[in-house]
């Protein structure tokens, strides 16, 4: 019990994939200019994270390993990824074409989304059980929710404030996205 | 050489491969969305100017507008009338004969013709112009020259010719409307491609007021008004307007303006004289 508890909090606060890994930055700047497709976004990574680290456990323990192909894992887990996200955006595009259509080619990019791999991979590293692997992969995604919402909110905000000209767009979003993560710097000590 | 680090890889990864792909292909079945496929022919018959003149954003924005019929089939005005019958080809309406029309300024005081208040040193832009007491024409109404229009114009159809006065050249335009949408004086109009006879003057002051400003003024003596054979023109604000559909460019009241405030294009009367001859 306490294990899961030392992962969620790791995941979400302290080892945040955005804000302290600085990986998946690219759909955490390209979708959150607002909170409804950046809650979006989160949700769909979230499916993709939490099925792509159940299958890569799976095709880890039961297929490169009694085959003796490790070296093979980046490869694999990419397939199983790219996979995914094709499944999801079929999902999506049926059931909703307006998030469809706001997540544009973030969308496709998940596939590319190095937090995705990069939690597969931790995973393996932390050598997690399948159910451990499952909840990193939550929690991890979790905090990649929590960060995108949290910056698509602040960015909405500052739409609507005087930003000097030079600072429009993109710098103010990336002088807002290191204020962040200095503040979740704040949970170092906490695990 | 063990010949299983070779096929144990190729086997291992292609059936993840197929197995994948098999799943895939499945799902792609189950969550089949039905495009309309008029769309797509829809946004290949226009011109993907991206210009934004229709009021949707971009031609895409458009062409879903028109699928759904939220947005008529004449709505392009870059297109024109060919793009409007592709269209209605396509979407099964008939789109009937549209106007080409295109952007045209009324105004000719040039900074010859037309007396400046005061030296204008500021920025190069009729908005910021029209900000220090409307601008350093004497006439309010009338065309600053400093180029928003042309810095708007998608197509590069505007240029300032001498004396600073905005022109726009017809074959280029589109009538997308951007340059009506900035032009801080609003003395930008639209007026039919084919209109040779046009009222280039803006200012709605009475004649007197007119007269010392501007020598190429409407200075609302209603000579045109009374000389035409048509009816075509209609009197408002000090300032004369041609009825276009009325007009049949006959030049009488080009040639009756005591100020020469109606603009003729005489180069396509002669043509279309000796067309008749």
């Amino acid at each position: 019990m306490s294990t899961i508890f030392f992962i969620l909090v790791s995941s979400i606060l302290v080892n945040n994939f955005v804000l302290s890994r600085f990986l998946g930055i690219c759909p955490f700047l390209g979708v959150s200019r607002q909170v409804e497709t950046a809650t979006g976004m989160g949700m769909a990574v979230t499916f993709v994270m939490a099925m792509a680290a159940f299958m890569t456990k799976l095709i880890y323990s039961y297929i490169l390993i009694p085959l003796e192909l490790q070296y093979l894992q980046t490869i694999a887990f990419i397939l199983v990824i790219a996979a995914l996200v094709q499944l999801v955006e079929m999902i999506i595009q049926k059931t909703s074409p307006t998030l469809y259509q706001s997540l544009g080619v973030y969308l496709p990019l998940i596939t590319t989304n190095c937090a995705v791999l990069g939690l597969t991979i931790l995973n393996i590293n932390a050598e997690y059980n399948l159910i451990l692997s499952v909840i990193n992969g939550v929690a991890a995604a979790v905090g990649f929710s929590l960060a995108i919402i949290l910056f698509a909110a602040i960015r909405e905000r500052i739409e609507l404030f005087n930003v000097p000209e030079v600072f429009k767009g993109f710098p103010i979003a990336l002088i807002t996205a290191s204020l962040m993560s200095l503040a979740f710097l704040g949970f170092a000590g906490l695990v | 050489m063990n010949l299983n680090v070779v096929v144990l890889p190729m086997l291992s990864l292609g059936g993840l491969g197929l197995l994948f792909g098999a799943g895939l292909a499945y799902a792609s079945k189950k969550f089949e969305v039905t495009v309309d496929e008029r769309m797509a022919a829809v946004r290949d018959a226009l011109p993907g100017a991206n210009c934004g003149g229709c009021g949707f954003p971009g031609c895409d924005g458009f062409a879903r507008a028109v699928v759904e019929g939220r947005a008529p089939v004449t709505g392009c005005p870059v297109g024109g009338s060919e793009c409007a019958s592709a269209l209605g080809s396509i979407m099964g309406i008939d789109a009937g004969d549209t106007v080409k029309k295109v952007a045209k300024v009324i105004c000719n005081g040039d900074t010859a013709r037309c007396k400046e208040k005061f030296e204008y040193e500021g920025i190069e832009d009729c908005v910021a112009a029209n900000m220090v007491a409307g601008g350093s024409k004497s006439c309010q109404y009338g065309c600053l020259g400093l180029g928003t229009c042309v810095r708007a114009c998608p197509f590069d159809a505007i240029e300032i010719v001498e004396g600073r006065l905005a022109r726009i050249i017809p074959e280029k335009c589109t009538a997308c409307g951007k340059c009506v949408e900035v032009c801080p004086k609003a003395v930008i109009d639209m007026v039919p491609y084919h209109q040779d006879v046009v009222i280039a003057c803006n200012n709605k002051e009475p004649g007197k007021v007119v007269r010392n400003k501007c020598s190429v003024g409407c200075i609302a003596c209603k000579i045109c008004v009374k000389a035409c054979p048509y009816e075509a023109i209609d009197f408002k604000d000090n300032l004369a307007f041609i009825n276009y559909e009325k007009c049949t460019n006959c030049f009488v009241c080009v040639e009756k303006c005591p100020t020469k405030a109606i603009e003729g294009n005489f180069e396509r009367r002669n043509i279309e004289k000796k067309d008749v001859i």
